[in-house]
């Protein structure tokens, strides 16, 4: 990754944190310090945290660049990548064969060719929306990541949450931020000044804007559930702890869990819904005029919105850190807990990437009219009357 | 000439009487198949190759009266086997079938014979594309052969004359080149040797077997046994291009086919005109392109090189200070000289050329070892036959008369030119090849050599014959034509446009009463008149279809 | 007239999408586990069929003779005009000197080569035989023309049972008797 994206990033999670720290005033702080957020090792500590936040999702955005052609390639009857390494890994005893026949040093030749390819501005752009665009697309993705809680730890018996920023409405800023990325998109779409890029961008706009309702529509019963018994309903720990020790929200509303699920898929712009990019009609669709790193950071974009989606989808249908439905790590354990914790969420997070690229390879594309189709005239009637179902459930 | 009615295979057509029925087929276009026959020579009908069936309208013993059928129609008396038709004269009311089971069962099986010892050498041999034993194998024979003993061993690769390679093995025995040399060239050279399956084609032992007319013997030659020592093994005929030619070699304006591949000459052959030269051309001919000297490789001024436009421009600029003389080249193109007259005419400059004389053989070579001094006189370039030097030119250029000339291909250091003359006057020379002229030059023009320019020469029939190109020119080389035609534009003097050859020779029919059809020559040239030059003295002794004091006599 | 086709009807199953969706996925997952069809190249080496047309290459008899004698209708019949030959006379007091010809010199671009076979197909000499080899690869387009000792390198000796030129009779004593 490129050191100023990365610094941008930094920048821009610090402004989430600020910006979490203003709004109703009721952050939790991370941590065992509860000294004004003024505090120099707390913000040096807090920026450790983002650190790690974007390590995790960019190495899992990574990682699963390989398991996509990886997994693509054995559905298909292939091998997939296994020829690349660096010599002097590839000399590593075993684990320099595995790296190679795994296809992870393929990973490094990927990032290296978008970093030095020649990177061309082309002349009919409007330039600055032109290369702000990848930005905007990346950047979201890495300020979500920041409220997602991964573990859980215990402080004077009490449960913190493994988070960079534990605000009272991460739910909202999750799901608004999230949003954002589509802008991105929409962005590169519109400033590319060609027809297929903003064939795409209309479609990508389109279609956010059809299955953003049904998503929210599908978070609200989670939240109605949450509330009954904790006090900010919209926090994502707070609905994690709902989970632990209890039913899972994905068994007490299967048919949330699913709209959630697809309206994630649309979000991401995965298959069978990537109709914004949509190579067979649409050459490349928002992203035909990008080349080199931009590309890259498009293409990173898309894999990070699926880690941040899959850890949002983890923490409000599939019981956050915790292991089995009805089942908590023990408090007891103490720092293994928290550990184990976290460890559960990332292969919980593994699981979901999984599942997005199996869905990829098994699926066809959608028409956009089908897609519109299912948004409007299926998905958004079940949301709504899965949400008055719940509603009505919870009343009587 | 007397024409007769004959019958083949049902249809009636009219021919010439006199002639046999092999060529009165080829005249109404049926094919016959045949190896021996050569219609420049005697039949020999040995090949059996051309056996059709042949019939004459039954007559009756006693009254001579043609005997009718019942029907009314001719009664015909078959001759009981077939007959070779070149050895059989039309006759009126004749019948012939060329194509009947019997017909073909014959050709089958003689080529069988043919190919019972032919060593079926194709793929080495040089005749193979255009050799008639493949062709009639390929379209007559029977495609098999029940021949199982061994084939009959014969000499190979044996030298005759030094530039024929002989292979007994692939011989037909149609005795072409036996006949050839004892009609044409006039003195037995081939024959056969030993009996039935083992006769074979040999030269005399001893003495002196060559002639300058021998490589006839191996283009009609119409299998592989002769091949052209210099031409073996070169190229595949069915990679060569040809183009028709006349060849530079003497005034005889010898027919000729050029056969090349990517722009590389591999062979000349002759080109049949009956008014010409039937069938033939010398040896020394065949070779002519070969060995003329060194390319004029690109303009030069004072001897170093530069861009050809601004030769010519430098051309022009010296033509225009002073008085020039042309000497013109009978090298040159009947169109160039037009073009060269009127240059002289505008400039008022006089025309000096130069006779080049050799050994007359009284047969395709003459003594004028140029293609075309006639057309100087056509032209009106001379009007006396030329010096073999240029001396009063020399003279000119001494009293200060002269200061420029504009000379073409003329080896001007050997025709009485000294050094100091190319001191005192300007020489621009105009060449396709390097001489001494090109040494002391001020300008150099290379122009395209004669196989790279199409045009029109004059024989010493006075038979006007049209050549074409036959390989492109190179692209440093100038157009004679249109260097000449740019040097009469801007030195002042033309009358006319000269922007295709096409229309200058329609400029030239116009103008040049003799030249009237010189638009459209046909293949075998026009004769043109030439009662205006009967004073002439032309050196060229009587030869083959050429007699002197008929040449103006009769006004062509 | 068009033909109407009477699509069945889908039941509310069916019409759900997810079955077959997961059928689908089911699908996908069982291949995950199937064995791969995929030849790791350069490690393993296809099984070419007989009468694989790879590179053309010139071949020698089993006695070791070099078979080609210029005949150059291989180059006559080239589509892609790759081959090019100079045809020469053999050494008049080498071993073969009976064959009399034989190519100076035999060029092949195999970047022109589009491996039809037609020079194999009108060999009168079977002595161009496109063999195994598919991969070309060279620093330059001079490198990819091939040359006569490259060719007949490449294509070895190839044992065949017709000896068209072989001797059966010596015409040396018949040269003796004769002028």
């Amino acid at each position: 990754m490129g050191v100023e994206v990365f610094m941008t990033n930094i920048l821009l999670n610090s402004l989430a944190l600020a910006a979490a720290g203003v709004p109703g005033g009721a952050a939790a702080a991370p941590g065992a310090v509860s000294t004004p957020a003024c505090d120099w090792v707390e913000l040096l500590l807090r920026v450790l945290f983002s650190l790690v936040a974007i390590i995790v999702v960019m190495s899992f955005a990574g990682l699963s660049v390989v398991a996509e052609r990886k997994v693509c390639a054995y559905i298909q009857g292939r091998y997939g990548p296994n020829r690349t390494a660096i010599p002097w890994v590839l000399a590593v005893p075993v684990l320099g064969k595995f790296l190679q026949r795994a296809g992870l040093m393929q990973l490094v030749a990927d990032g290296l060719k978008f970093l030095f390819k020649e990177d061309p501005l082309p002349a009919h752009v409007n330039k600055v929306w032109y290369v702000a665009a990848p930005v905007i697309s990346l950047a979201p993705v890495l300020v979500v990541a920041c409220v997602i809680p991964f573990g859980v730890y215990w402080s004077n018996g009490a449960a913190m949450p493994l988070s960079v920023a534990n605000i009272d409405v991460g739910l909202l800023f999750a799901l608004a931020v999230g949003a954002l990325g589509v802008y991105g998109t929409i962005m590169a779409a519109w400033s590319s000044n060609s027809k297929f890029p903003y064939i795409g961008g209309m479609r990508a706009c389109a279609q956010v804007i059809s299955y953003e309702l049904t998503m929210a529509l599908a978070v609200l019963p989670v939240v109605m559930f949450v509330a009954r018994d904790a006090e900010s309903p919209l926090n994502l720990f707070e609905i994690g702890r709902a989970q632990s020790a209890s039913a899972w929200f994905c068994l007490a509303q299967p048919l949330g869990a699913l709209l959630f699920l697809i309206a994630l898929f649309v979000e991401t712009n995965r298959l069978p819904f990537d109709i914004a990019e949509s190579e067979t009609d649409l050459v490349s669709g928002f992203h035909t005029e990008y080349g080199s790193f931009k590309f890259g950071l498009f293409y990173v974009g898309e894999y990070g919105h699926m880690v941040v989606g899959s850890a949002l989808f983890i923490t409000l249908f599939l019981g956050a850190w915790n292991p089995l439905p009805w089942l908590a790590w023990p408090e007891e354990w103490g720092a293994v807990a928290a550990v184990l914790s976290v460890l559960t969420f990332l292969v919980k997070i593994a699981a979901m990437l999984f599942f997005f690229i199996w869905i990829r390879w098994t699926l066809p594309r959608f028409r956009y009219d089908q897609a519109m189709n299912l948004g409007w005239r299926a998905l958004l009637p079940l949301g709504v009357a899965n949400l008055v179902f719940y509603m009505l459930w919870l009343g009587f | 000439m007397d024409r007769v009615k004959i019958n083949v295979n049902g249809a009636d057509f009219e021919v010439d009487a006199g002639q046999n029925v092999l060529s009165a087929c080829r005249s109404i276009g049926v094919e016959i198949p045949f190896f021996c026959y050569h219609e420049r020579l005697k039949v020999a009908g040995s090949c059996r190759m051309c056996l059709v069936s042949v019939g004459t309208p039954a007559r009756d013993r006693k009254t001579g009266e043609v005997v009718k059928n019942e029907d009314g129609s001719v009664k015909i008396a078959w001759l009981p086997k077939p007959s070779i038709a070149c050895g059989t004269n039309v006759s009126e009311g004749m019948h012939v079938v060329t194509d009947s089971d019997a017909i073909r069962q014959c050709r089958g099986s003689i080529l069988e014979f043919l190919l019972l010892n032919h060593p079926l050498d194709c793929p080495i041999c040089d005749k193979a594309g255009e050799c008639k034993l493949q062709e009639y194998a390929n379209a007559y024979g029977n495609g098999v052969s029940r021949y199982c003993e061994s084939k009959n061993v014969k000499p190979k690769r044996r030298e005759v004359a030094g530039k024929i390679i002989l292979d007994s093995e692939r011989c037909i025995l149609c005795s072409r080149c036996v006949r050839f040399c004892e009609e044409v060239i006039g003195r037995p050279i081939f024959g056969f040797t030993k009996r039935g399956s083992k006769t074979e084609i040999s030269v005399y032992p001893g003495g002196d077997n060559d002639s300058n007319y021998l490589l006839n013997a191996v283009d009609i030659c119409p299998v592989g046994a002769l091949t052209e020592k210099a031409f073996r093994f070169q190229m595949r005929a069915w990679f060569l291009r040809t183009a028709r030619s006349i060849s530079p070699e003497s005034s005889a304006g010898v027919n000729t086919t050029v056969w090349t591949r990517e722009g590389r000459i591999y062979r000349v052959t002759p080109r049949d005109n009956e008014f010409v030269n039937d069938s033939w051309m010398s040896d020394s001919g065949r070779y002519f392109h070969i060995g003329r000297g060194a390319r004029l490789s690109g303009a030069r001024l004072d001897s170093s090189a530069c861009d050809l436009p601004y030769a010519i421009d430098r051309c022009v600029e010296i033509l225009r200070l002073s008085n020039f003389a042309i000497v013109a080249s009978a090298f040159q193109t009947v169109e160039e000289m037009f073009l060269l007259k009127a240059l002289a005419k505008a400039a008022g400059a006089p025309v000096y050329m130069v006779s080049h004389l050799g050994e007359d053989d009284g047969f395709l070579v003459s003594a004028d070892k140029t293609p075309n001094l006639r057309g100087a006189f056509v032209t009106g370039l001379i009007s006396e036959y030329p010096p073999d030097n240029l001396s009063a030119l020399a003279e000119k250029i001494d009293s200060g008369e002269i200061k420029t000339v504009l000379c073409f291909d003329e080896d001007l250091k050997s025709l009485g030119l000294g050094s100091a003359h190319f001191k005192k006057a300007n020489v621009i020379f105009c060449s396709s090849v390097e001489n001494s002229s090109a040494v002391g030059a001020k300008v150099c023009v290379p122009l395209e050599g004669e196989m790279e320019k199409g045009g029109i020469w004059i024989n010493r029939q006075f038979r006007m014959q049209r050549f074409e190109a036959v390989v492109e020119r190179p692209k440093w080389a100038a157009s004679a034509v249109e260097f000449l035609s740019q040097l009469l534009c801007r030195i002042g003097g033309a009358d006319f446009e000269t922007p295709d050859v096409g229309l200058l020779r329609s400029v030239i029919a116009e103008r040049v009463p003799q030249l009237k059809g010189c638009a459209d020559i046909p293949d075998c040239g026009t004769l043109i008149d030439a009662s205006a030059f009967a004073g002439v003295k032309f050196p060229e002794k009587a030869a083959f279809k050429f007699d002197p004091a008929s040449v103006g006599a009769n006004g062509g | 007239m068009a033909i109407v086709v009477e699509r069945k009807r889908l039941n509310f199953f069916e019409r759900l999408y997810l079955p077959q969706i997961v059928s689908g996925l089911i699908i996908t997952l069982k291949n995950l586990f199937r064995p791969k069809v995929t030849l790791s190249y350069p490690d393993q080496r296809p099984t070419l069929p007989d009468g694989y047309r790879g590179g053309p290459t010139l071949v020698k008899d089993s006695q070791g003779r070099q078979k080609c004698v210029s005949c150059q209708l291989c180059e006559f019949v080239c589509p892609s005009k790759a081959i090019r030959v100079t045809p020469g006379s053999i050494d008049p007091d080498g071993e073969y000197f009976y064959i009399e010809k034989a190519p100076k010199e035999f060029q092949i671009n195999m970047l022109r080569c589009i491996f039809c076979g037609m020079c194999e197909e009108v060999c009168p000499e079977k002595a161009i035989v496109l063999q195994d080899e598919f991969t070309f690869a060279a620093q330059s387009r001079e490198e990819m023309i091939f040359d006569k000792q490259r060719l007949y390198e490449a294509g070895g000796t190839l044992p065949d049972k017709i000896m068209k030129w072989k001797r059966v009779k010596d015409n040396a004593d018949l040269e003796r008797d004769s002028h």
